[in-house]
């Protein structure tokens, strides 16, 4: 390669970098982790910069010597190749400098892991359950449980030509209708698993991951040290809203926490008088077309004809215009792409867009299930 | 007997070829399996390729504009596996079809007719995985790692899958049998182990991984099979089950196959910087030690992938110390690789240029590799896109640069032509630009919080993803440049002399450009003063 041409790459080089860095000045380039509001997430971030600026010194050492050599011993500047092959002092050097540069840095992460691991004399436990595509959250001392899933506005603006510009939603797909509360300056015991397929909870700003398995039930805990709002997603693909599944963690003190679990305890006893009454078929269309936006839109669709090859149409579905009881059936346990809504939805909810389903578009049946059904056939 | 003697001495002319399409269905000559694996590979490539680019465009911004999220998680899942098991694992076994036998003096591959079958099965199997985009429930959209329960939602393409990776391994398996039937059986006179080509050493070794990996996969997916078909339960755990099993199988297998990957590219590289440095690889012995130790150490350390699932403190430990250990004879072949620049006398042209790459860029991966070895800080990394960026540093500029600089390197050995090095450097640079463009701002958002395999994303990753996505468009055409110098060089150029490299040494640059059909009908006689190149 002539020097000009080089020269010329060279400056390529730069300009893509200069490009580069100057972009990063601007807030809408983020580029680290972030500390976090938890102990554990400041031993986790004290360790990844130790190890990053461990790795950029080795880094910048062997690509020095590497850049050195291809600069100074190049055949077009009259070098003459030496002809040794080994060294056996240079090979035991460069074997031992990495093994100790090594166990320099397992030993602050050995510590960092013993202390992440230590889930015991926690004050309280909050149970996260993963869906197919929303997240349960059980707070095992006070028998509060609800789900929580991504926000109404979010959820329009995302389905594809929406027409809805994300940029005008804040915190785009980081919006839940039911975000978990949990209090300040309390050791939080924070078990994971899952109903259906593998979930992981990740909120950064905690400081960890952790996969929600179902059959497992994982033991992690947490210890938030100040107020405010964090935001996470699921991180193990789970299916097509795999996206679209955040979480919401609202740490407030621990007094706004003692009023916010009385309140959640009323909501629960007035939610559960729903199934036990006869409802009218108006009250079921209605709920049904919220249920319906908020559970099967993505998939079926808005029109009830699904997706081709993937989501089967209600619009005219055998099943749909069929009998009341495969079809609650089906919906209650889902099969294959379908996911089972047993314990996703209350027997109100199912009743409702079944109902919703079974009198739109031009399906026939024209029936209304009532909760009752529903309950009976769990 | 004398019917094959009689038989033979009708062909005394070696380069006797069959032709027509039958020269190709039913050959058994290790050179055009070769081409045809090489082919296979490029195809796949483009395949894999395409599916990459509507990953890019549907992430250029937010919002969903192109695919369902469905279609998305389809394009993630083939685009992998169509990229390992059909791009870069078959492009491995070409190249060491094409090399071994020419660089160990043999006249061709020990077992020719299995050769042909495990170059032909690799179309069938991926025409049942293609195959599946056209089924109800359509194509894997699981993740190449075909996690249960998720997998086991795929509608009638799950049992094409499953076949699909049978065949693969299959295929994989038979090849790895050939080449090490053909080394340990076939090396000329004088040709000891020990003076082995280092391409050769890393097949070797990577074939041993194979053999002992692939079954390990295929037990796995056949337990996903009768999961899913015969009322078995070995993964749910509503049966008595273990979802976390199957990962703990898989990456059994998967760990050993980034080896059987990149092993073969670390070869490559190791044959073309000696070349030219016109210097000796430095510590030929412990180049050949170093790789034999990564691949035992590889089956010791499949948990990483997977830390996050829930593991005793001591298994955590374990394995995030046994991740650390691979790092050493790592940066033993890095700082090797390096000493054997050192004071050479070094000229730049493709091959060079791309092994520099592979030189650089790898390390750069292996840097992230360490960090994410690191247990407690791996549960921020993991499943971000800076696991993202890491294993593409490893694949594309570590292990598919390794692959391309050795086919322009050997290029003109298999065509008799050299290629057009203006275009060949046009390839390195836009190459290389643009996969730094594609892949370095990945490490930035995983670290901000992104997770892998989202088709829509929160606003405030936009701006990386934007030129994230130019880097990739720009890299995607890049390739094209490949396929122009690849057909401009079969097509004709200057004649390429037999040692084709000033600097270039090893049996095959002993043979003519192009080589006749039978490479070595005479073996040839190594001694110390023509081995280590």
């Amino acid at each position: 390669m002539s020097v000009d041409k080089l020269k010329q790459t060279v400056l390529g080089l730069v300009a893509v970098s200069l490009f580069l860095v100057s972009g990063a000045v601007l807030a809408e380039y983020p580029l680290n982790l972030t500390e976090g509001v938890t102990p554990t997430s400041h031993k986790v971030y004290e360790l990844h910069m130790i190890i990053l600026y461990i790795v950029t010194v080795i880094g910048i050492a062997v690509f020095g010597v590497m850049a050195w050599s291809i600069f100074h011993h190049r055949k077009s500047k009259g070098a003459v190749a030496a002809q040794f092959h080994h060294s056996t002092t240079a090979e035991i050097t460069w074997t031992i400098i990495p093994i100790l540069i090594l166990v320099g840095m397992a030993i602050p992460a050995t510590k960092t892991l013993v202390f992440m691991e230590k889930t015991g004399d926690a004050e309280m436990t909050l149970k996260v359950t993963g869906y197919q595509w929303k997240w349960k959250y059980d707070y095992l001392d006070e028998g509060i449980s609800f789900f929580s899933a991504l926000s109404e506005e979010d959820n329009k603006a995302r389905q594809r030509n929406s027409g809805i510009d994300p940029f005008t939603i804040e915190n785009y797909l980081k919006n839940v209708d039911n975000p978990v509360v949990l209090p300040v300056d309390t050791k939080i015991r924070i078990l994971t698993t899952a109903a259906d397929v593998i979930h992981a909870w990740w909120v950064p700003a905690l400081g960890w991951k952790r996969d929600a398995v179902p059959g497992y039930i994982n033991d992690n805990w947490t210890y938030i040290d100040e107020p405010g709002i964090y935001r996470g997603k699921c991180t193990e693909l789970c299916g097509k809203d795999h996206g679209f599944m955040p979480i919401v963690v609202h740490a407030v003190s621990k007094e706004e926490y003692a009023v916010w679990v009385e309140e959640q305890k009323a909501i629960q006893l007035a939610a559960a008088d729903g199934a036990n009454r006869e409802w009218s078929k108006e009250e079921l269309l209605e709920k049904g077309k919220s249920v319906y936006a908020a559970n099967c839109v993505s998939c079926h669709q808005a029109n009830g004809n699904g997706v081709e090859g993937l989501f089967p149409a209600l619009n005219g579905s055998a099943i749909v215009n069929g009998s009341a009881a495969e079809m609650i059936d089906l919906i209650l346990n889902g099969k294959n792409l379908m996911p089972a809504f047993k314990e996703q939805l209350n027997d109100a909810d199912l009743a409702a867009v079944m109902t919703h389903e079974r009198n739109s578009w031009d399906n026939t049946a024209k029936d209304a299930i009532q909760p009752a059904d529903v309950k009976a056939a769990r | 007997m004398s019917y094959a003697a009689v038989h033979e001495d009708d062909h005394h002319d070696h380069d006797h070829k069959p032709t027509g399409i039958g020269r190709w269905l039913f050959s058994t000559n290790h050179k055009d399996i070769g081409t045809m694996y090489l082919v296979f590979s490029l195809i796949m490539f483009f395949i894999g390729g395409a599916m990459a680019m509507v990953i890019r465009a549907e992430l250029f911004q937010p919002g969903l504009q192109f695919v369902d999220p469905q279609f998305f998680n389809s394009m993630t899942t083939v685009h992998a596996l169509v990229m390992i098991f059909g791009a870069v694992m078959p492009a491995g076994v070409g190249l060491a079809n094409w090399m071994i036998p020419m660089m160990i003096g043999a006249p061709d591959m020990a077992m020719p007719r299995m050769n042909n079958m495990s170059f032909w099965i690799l179309p069938f199997a991926f025409t049942l995985l293609l195959a599946t985009f056209f089924m109800q429930g359509g194509a894997p959209a699981g993740g190449w790692t075909m996690y249960p329960p998720l997998v086991l939602q795929l509608g009638d393409g799950f049992p094409f899958l499953i076949f699909a990776v049978h065949f693969l391994g299959i295929s994989s398996i038979m090849g790895a049998i050939n080449i090490i039937a053909t080394v340990f059986n076939m090396r000329a006179p004088g040709m000891t182990f020990m003076r082995l080509p280092l391409f050769v050493w890393t097949w070797i070794i990577t074939a041993f991984l194979l053999i002992a990996a692939m079954p390990v996969l295929a037990g796995a997916v056949t337990m996903l099979l009768t999961d899913k078909f015969f009322g078995t339960a070995f993964f749910d755990a509503a049966g008595g089950g273990d979802p976390v099993l199957f990962q703990h199988v898989f990456w059994f297998f998967g760990h050993p196959e980034v080896y059987i990957l990149v092993l073969p590219s670390f070869g490559i590289i190791s044959q073309i910087i000696p070349t030219f440095a016109r210097k000796p690889l430095f510590g030929y012995a412990s180049m050949v030690y170093a790789t034999a130790s990564i691949a035992f150490l590889s089956f010791f350390v499949w948990a990483h992938h997977m830390f996050t699932v829930g593991m005793p403190l001591a298994g955590e430990l374990f394995f995030m110390y046994a991740t650390m250990a691979i790092a050493v004879p790592t940066g033993v072949k890095v700082f090797n690789w390096t000493a054997t620049m050192w004071k050479g006398s070094m000229t730049f042209e493709t091959p060079m240029l791309f092994a520099i790459g592979v030189l650089f860029m790898f390390t750069l991966g292996g840097f992230s590799g360490l960090m994410m070895g690191i247990t407690p800080v791996d549960f921020q990394y993991h499943d971000t896109y800076f696991i993202v960026a890491h294993f593409h540093y490893v694949l594309v500029p570590g292990i598919v640069f390794g692959i391309i600089s050795g086919v322009y390197y050997w290029m003109p050995k298999w065509t008799g032509h050299m290629y057009d090095e203006k275009l060949g450097k046009l390839h390195f640079w836009t190459s290389t630009i643009s996969v730094n463009v594609l892949f370095f701002p990945m490490h930035f958002i995983g670290l901000a919080g992104m997770p892998r395999r989202i088709p829509d994303y929160s606003t405030q990753f936009t701006d990386w993803n934007m030129i994230i996505s130019i880097g990739g468009f720009a890299f995607g055409l890049s390739q094209l440049i490949l396929v122009w110098v690849v057909i401009k060089c079969i097509r004709g150029g200057e004649k390429a002399t037999d040692q084709v490299w000033e600097g270039a040494h090893g049996l095959e640059f002993t043979l003519s450009s192009p080589p006749p059909f039978h490479s070595f009908t005479t073996p040839p006689e190594v001694t110390d003063a023509t081995a280590h190149s």
